[in-house]
């Protein structure tokens, strides 16, 4: 039996996908489309979220209740995905989203993870100092408003719906989802304009 | 039996990780530290069994909220943590 380390690449993925397809576990246009929806996944999809829940109380209320459906109502591929949780910024709470224990992220709807977010750093001091690691973020938030920090330790996958910016009044979606930024979901930033 | 919304429980004070290879989603700092239930998020494969491949039984996933005031401060703040916690973690305040 030949070293696993040393195999070709193309052909130890061959024998992969040859086995995968073979065992009924994914077939190669499974595999495909997988990619592809991982390549789609972008901030932009979730930012197409927060700018809908802005100006349809309906879909608002459909995604705090449940994020993988509003997703998936704006076309958002889920399958496969684990369940989204949104967290709602208001007058009253600020989300931070951080996970201590690796990097779990809301993929689907965001892309792939920033660099700071999995940081050792950024994932102890979210926990022990939020406000201090918001203030190095340029992020105000009020003394009196609660920050509540979402530790995502397990199945779920959590993203923020931020507050509305002031000065948006009238704007579209399309406006909208264009000042909506991957940090802004974190919870590390809030949408200006 | 699935905990209601409100309430208090305890973290258990338990640490496996000293007596041999786990995987465990529970922090450490919030192992033996007091919180109260905000909701039943549904029930998944115990990780701790799904990571060695082992039959994973569903267990109830929990919400927990805990203060950061007694976590870390003791200052008065009104902040909070939200975390998820298998059940099985969880035990009477």
């Amino acid at each position: 039996m030949s070293n696993i380390l040393e195999t070709d690449g193309e052909r130890l993925l061959q024998a992969v996908l040859g086995l995968l397809a073979k065992k009924g576990i994914a077939s190669p246009l499974d595999i495909q489309a997988q990619i592809a929806s991982t390549d789609n996944a972008t901030p932009g999809q979730g930012a197409r979220m927060v700018a809908k829940a802005w100006t349809d109380p309906d879909y608002c209320a459909l995604m705090l209740a449940d994020g993988t459906k509003a997703a998936e109502a704006l076309d958002i591929p889920m399958r496969g995905m684990p369940p989204l949780g949104v967290m709602e910024n208001t007058a009253a709470i600020h989300n931070l989203i951080v996970c201590t224990l690796c990097s779990c992220y809301p993929r689907a709807v965001l892309g792939y993870p920033p660099f700071w977010y999995k940081s050792a750093a950024y994932r102890a001091r979210a926990v022990r100092d939020p406000r201090g690691l918001l203030e190095e973020w340029k992020t105000v938030i009020a003394p009196e408003v609660k920050i509540r920090v979402v530790d995502s330790t397990a199945d779920y996958r959590w993203m923020v719906l931020p507050l509305r910016p002031a000065g948006t009044e009238g704007w579209n979606e399309a406006q909208l989802a264009a000042i909506v930024r991957e940090g802004d979901m974190v919870g590390v930033t809030v949408p200006s304009v | 039996m699935i905990l209601a919304p409100g309430t208090a429980i305890r973290v258990k004070d338990d640490w496996p990780e000293a007596k041999g290879p786990v995987h465990i989603r529970t922090p450490h700092y919030l192992r033996g530290r007091p919180g109260t239930i905000v909701r039943h998020l549904g029930d998944f494969p115990n990780p701790e069994d799904l990571a060695f491949a082992r039959p994973a039984a569903k267990r109830p996933l929990y919400h927990v909220a805990f203060s950061k005031d007694v976590l870390f401060d003791g200052q008065g703040t009104t902040d909070e943590l939200l975390v998820e916690i298998f059940g099985h973690w969880l035990e009477a305040a």
